[in-house]
């Protein structure tokens, strides 16, 4: 009986194979595990074939809503995602290869993630960047260990206006340290500067800023890159790759590690992953950098060829001293950020974060012409902005929800006092009528 | 082959983006915007293409190529698992944070729920998270619970070491690391498995865990492991399996029966997803019911109506290991693998990972050293020691084998064996296609004799010879210069 058609054994072969070890059966093989310990139970049920399976999956896909139209964002965006992104990050020689540890036969994936951590320095206008981290949250966390490594401190500040739950995976990442993290409230939907300068001393090993925040305020850190710096510590900026197509890049504010999602960068949605995390940083740094980073070098007739380098830092090698814990990264997902970003070039990237402004300060003018919404002032924005409206967010926002609308992200479970506040996202895949439409739906929502 | 940014034209588009239909944005101020837009390539559709069509050309696969990389279990990736992920592609992980976000939710909350029960089956735990993105991440969730662990008890001051083997994967010590814990090593004993008197002089109360890979990274499953975890138990310290080699044992005997509190399951290992080079993985972490308080937020619990819920406000959690859910797309696939295989076909998966490693090690352990010659399970480790007598590595023998159009087997690892190779087939590989790279590795040994410079020099058939990985690291040209 063949219960996996992808074991391809006939009964003869299995004989034959039994044979040549010189055992009379499969079980005879499983005799070093001491018969007290076998499994008593194995309650999985029985398989299916191709077709059930994948039936099986659709009616699961079934259950969730179908269609919402999305003006959410926080973290993962709704972006279109070019049809060469999945065909090409669909070869299986790219997708079924492993980790390129031989590097003679794994000159794709090695030149395609040179050519990613160019992408990534040239989007981040920073020297280095490694082949990818897990996810946004993870990058803040493994920057945050960067720069303790770096400075020899034992503190790190974190603006409160950073994603929550990127400030709960560094907490979490950090718990067991010995390390301080101190978080500063939100003013006003911004870095409150005054409060900073108050703790921000020489102990202080670095401050993670996001921009724009999750408010979706665009805040221009330049100055406070010098105010840092004059402690000793380095700064870190959680940026959002799409809006680094027209706002100022990491290195010109004097950011020293640039982290983010990668998700917005041809990946879907995918509740949630996979995605990739990226990480860029100042030359002087790279020596501490986490995870995999591919090397340019010459073979033996000095042909140009691709190798994974300063593997020393890295946890197969130095173990508990390694520079993370990182094995597996999120490569592929890289890859379809690397198409992504070629597929869309220079001046697309330009356009398209444009196009998101666009349509949000459309939203943003037809929102706030609902009687009682108002918008938060206090910043620019990108492609979310903060509303107040003169109801509860979670109840609008359910409502919406049951119209197949996602409104937006209500505000207060994660600052207290913003219970009618929420963030809106509007990415260049809304068109106007969505967006009409929503600002009519959101009206009757807070006016019946 | 030339970087796609020399292939760059000024002007060049790749893709259409969508016109405009709402009014243009008054300009942001000067301050906040880039001097100069990023220096993005600008290629046309064809050429990209091309490009990256040609690149993948390059790598060998498992698709394209036996690739036996020990450790890492590269078998078959059914391509029904990659239409079922892209099921749940429109699906964004903030509706279900919503207020009430949930219910329009189920199915895929649903699907990550039954994953947890099933691998809870499998591996004899009480629940599992799906939280952690990939195989190092879990072993950091699986040892920061256990720290959350002796906290709670009033007991992390105490608590400084984590015990590993010396044949651990590195990830296994650096992620202890991350919780703050001290090393403590353990050597191999002749039998293949941590030595059970230097262990047991090791074991003290201020031990938190031992983290063991059993089978181990030699293949080996240890016969001594019920008394290992006693031990440490009488301690009070954890006891942590490291799910890399899963492979070899479903339906055989489970972790959670043998004693083991806590344990990270590698999905693109053992569960039949692409390893995409390089990731993205998964590590779904499984605990025993003492350690359920302290698993990360939000956790996927079911009411007694079979409803989803999230639960988000547990006093005693570690907190967020990643962003939201978990690779969902990657657990799709690992959950239509196991729905569709069931109960006998994963009993089968073991069995037959199992049979082929044994039988490559029956076969070439006349022409290699076989350090600890006993049954394997489902990976083999030889040593090159006797090429060496020629002048010949475990690095040359891989080289050799890339000409031959195999990938090579995992070499160096685990550390304790001198020249290293270690071997893992798989169960989807056909006897004959085994047999064929058994005839190359005799071939290898025979040549290692014969004519030791023709291994030094391989490859020569790849796109490029061997490359100055000194060069590399001295330069860190790590980007293409703008």
């Amino acid at each position: 009986m063949n219960d996996s058609h992808y074991c391809p054994h006939t009964p003869e072969e299995i004989q034959e194979m039994l044979s040549t070890i010189g055992v009379a059966s499969v079980e005879e093989l499983f005799a070093p595990i001491p018969t007290e310990l076998r499994a008593k139970t194995f309650n999985i049920p029985p398989g299916m074939s191709e077709f059930e399976t994948y039936s099986r999956m659709q009616a699961i896909a079934g259950e969730n809503s179908q269609g919402m139209t999305n003006f959410i964002g926080g973290g993962f965006y709704d972006h279109i995602i070019p049809s060469v992104v999945d065909h090409l990050s669909g070869r299986a020689e790219f997708y079924t290869a492993y980790t390129p540890y031989q590097p003679e036969c794994s000159q794709g994936t090695l030149q395609a993630l040179f050519e990613y951590q160019t992408a990534i320095c040239r989007l981040t206008g920073l020297d280095v960047s490694n082949a990818s981290l897990y996810d946004g949250g993870t990058a803040c966390a493994e920057a945050a260990m960067m720069a303790l490594r770096v400075t020899g401190r034992n503190k790190i500040v974190v603006d409160g206006c950073v994603s929550p739950f990127s400030r709960q995976v560094l907490k979490t990442y950090l718990f067991n340290l010995d390390v301080e993290v101190i978080e500063i409230p939100p003013l006003d939907g911004l870095l409150n500067r005054e409060e900073l300068a108050a703790v921000l001393d020489d102990s202080v090993a670095a401050v993670l800023v996001q921009n724009p925040n999750f408010f979706g305020s665009i805040e221009d850190f330049t100055a406070l890159a010098d105010q840092v710096h004059g402690t000793g510590a380095l700064l870190i900026g959680s940026v959002y790759p799409i809006a680094l197509g027209i706002l100022k890049s990491p290195g010109e504010i004097g950011i020293d590690i640039a982290v983010g999602d990668g998700q917005s960068l041809g990946n879907p949605l995918s509740f949630g992953g996979p995605s990739f995390g990226f990480i860029a940083a100042k030359k002087s740094l790279i020596r501490n950098m986490p995870g995999r980073i591919v090397g340019e070098t010459v073979d033996r007739n000095g042909k140009r060829g691709y190798v994974l380098t300063l593997q020393a830092r890295e946890q197969h090698i130095k173990r508990h001293k390694a520079t993370s814990n990182i094995c597996s990264n999120q490569g592929l997902c890289a890859l379809r950020g690397l198409i992504f970003l070629s597929s869309v070039g220079k001046e697309g990237l330009a356009e398209l974060a444009r196009l998101n402004r666009d349509k949000a300060e459309y939203a943003k003018a037809l929102l706030t012409k609902i009687p009682g919404v108002t918008v938060l002032l206090s910043a620019v924005t990108f492609n979310e902005f903060t509303i107040s409206m003169p109801k509860n967010a979670d109840g609008v926002v359910l409502g919406l929800l049951e119209k197949g609308i996602a409104a937006g992200v209500p505000l207060g479970q994660y600052y207290e006092g913003s219970e009618n506040c929420m963030v809106v996202t509007v990415t260049e895949k809304r068109t106007k009528k969505e967006i009409d439409l929503f600002a009519k739906e959101l009206e009757v929502a807070l006016c019946s | 082959m030339q970087l796609i940014y020399e292939q760059s034209v000024a002007g060049r588009r790749g893709v259409k983006l969508p016109v405009s239909d709402v009014p243009a944005a008054p300009a942001l101020p000067g301050s906040l915007l880039r001097k100069e837009k990023a220096a993005l390539a600008e290629v046309s559709e064809l050429d990209l293409v091309r490009h990256f069509t040609n690149l993948s050309r390059r790598n060998f696969s498992v698709d394209t190529n036996f690739y036996p990389l020990g450790s890492c279990t590269m078998k078959y990736n059914a391509k029904v698992l990659e239409n079922a992920a892209t099921l749940f592609a429109p699906f964004h992980p903030m509706t279900a944070l919503l207020p009430g976000g949930v219910e329009f939710c189920q199915g895929t909350l649903g699907m990550l729920y039954d994953l947890g029960q099933l691998l809870a089956d499998i591996t004899g735990m009480d629940e599992v998270t799906t939280q952690p993105l990939a195989g190092a991440h879990g072993e950091m969730t699986g040892i920061m619970l256990i720290a959350a662990y002796h906290e709670a008890k009033g007991n992390k001051a105490k608590k400084k070491y984590v015990v590993v083997p010396d044949s651990s994967h590195g990830t296994n010590p650096a992620s202890a690391a991350i919780a703050g814990y001290e090393i403590i090593t353990v050597p191999t004993a002749s039998y293949g498995d941590m030595d059970l008197e230097l262990f047991k002089a090791a074991m003290t109360d201020e031990v938190a865990a031992v983290m063991m890979t059993c089978p181990n990274t030699l293949g080996l499953f240890n016969p001594h492991i019920k008394e290992i975890s006693d031990i440490a138990h009488s301690h009070d310290a954890l006891m942590y399996y490291d799910g890399a080699n899963l492979n070899a044992i479903m339906g055989k005997v489970k972790p959670g029966d043998v004693g083991f509190d806590v344990i990270h399951v590698n999905l693109h290992k053992t569960f039949g997803t692409p390893h995409g080079g390089g990731g993205p993985g998964s590590g779904p972490v499984g605990v025993k019911k003492t350690l359920i308080p302290f698993l990360p937020q939000p956790r996927i619990v079911m009411d007694d109506d079979g409803k989803l819920l999230l639960e988000t406000d547990n006093k005693g959690t570690i907190g967020r290991t990643a962003n939201f859910f978990g690779n969902f797309g990657v657990m799709a696939k690992a959950y239509a693998y196991i729905i569709m295989l069931g109960r006998e076909g994963l009993i089968q998966v073991s069995e037959q990972a199992v049979l082929n490693a044994n039988y490559i090690k029956e076969r070439l352990k006349a022409y290699y050293d076989l350090p600890y010659d006993m049954t394997c399970m489902h990976e083999c480790v030889f040593s090159a020691s006797k090429q060496l007598e020629h002048g010949v590595h475990a690095i040359d023998i891989a080289k050799f084998l890339i000409d031959k159009g195999y990938h090579p087997p995992t070499v160096y690892f685990p550390m304790i064996v001198k020249e290293a190779i270690m071997i893992e087939p798989t169960e989807t590989e056909s006897k004959a296609t085994m047999d064929a790279f058994i005839e190359v590795m005799i071939e290898a040994a025979r040549t290692a004799e014969s004519n030791p410079q023709a291994l030094h020099d391989a490859p020569l058939t790849m796109p490029i010879s061997r490359l100055d990985e000194t060069k590399a690291a001295r330069e860190q040209n790590v980007c293409c210069a703008w």
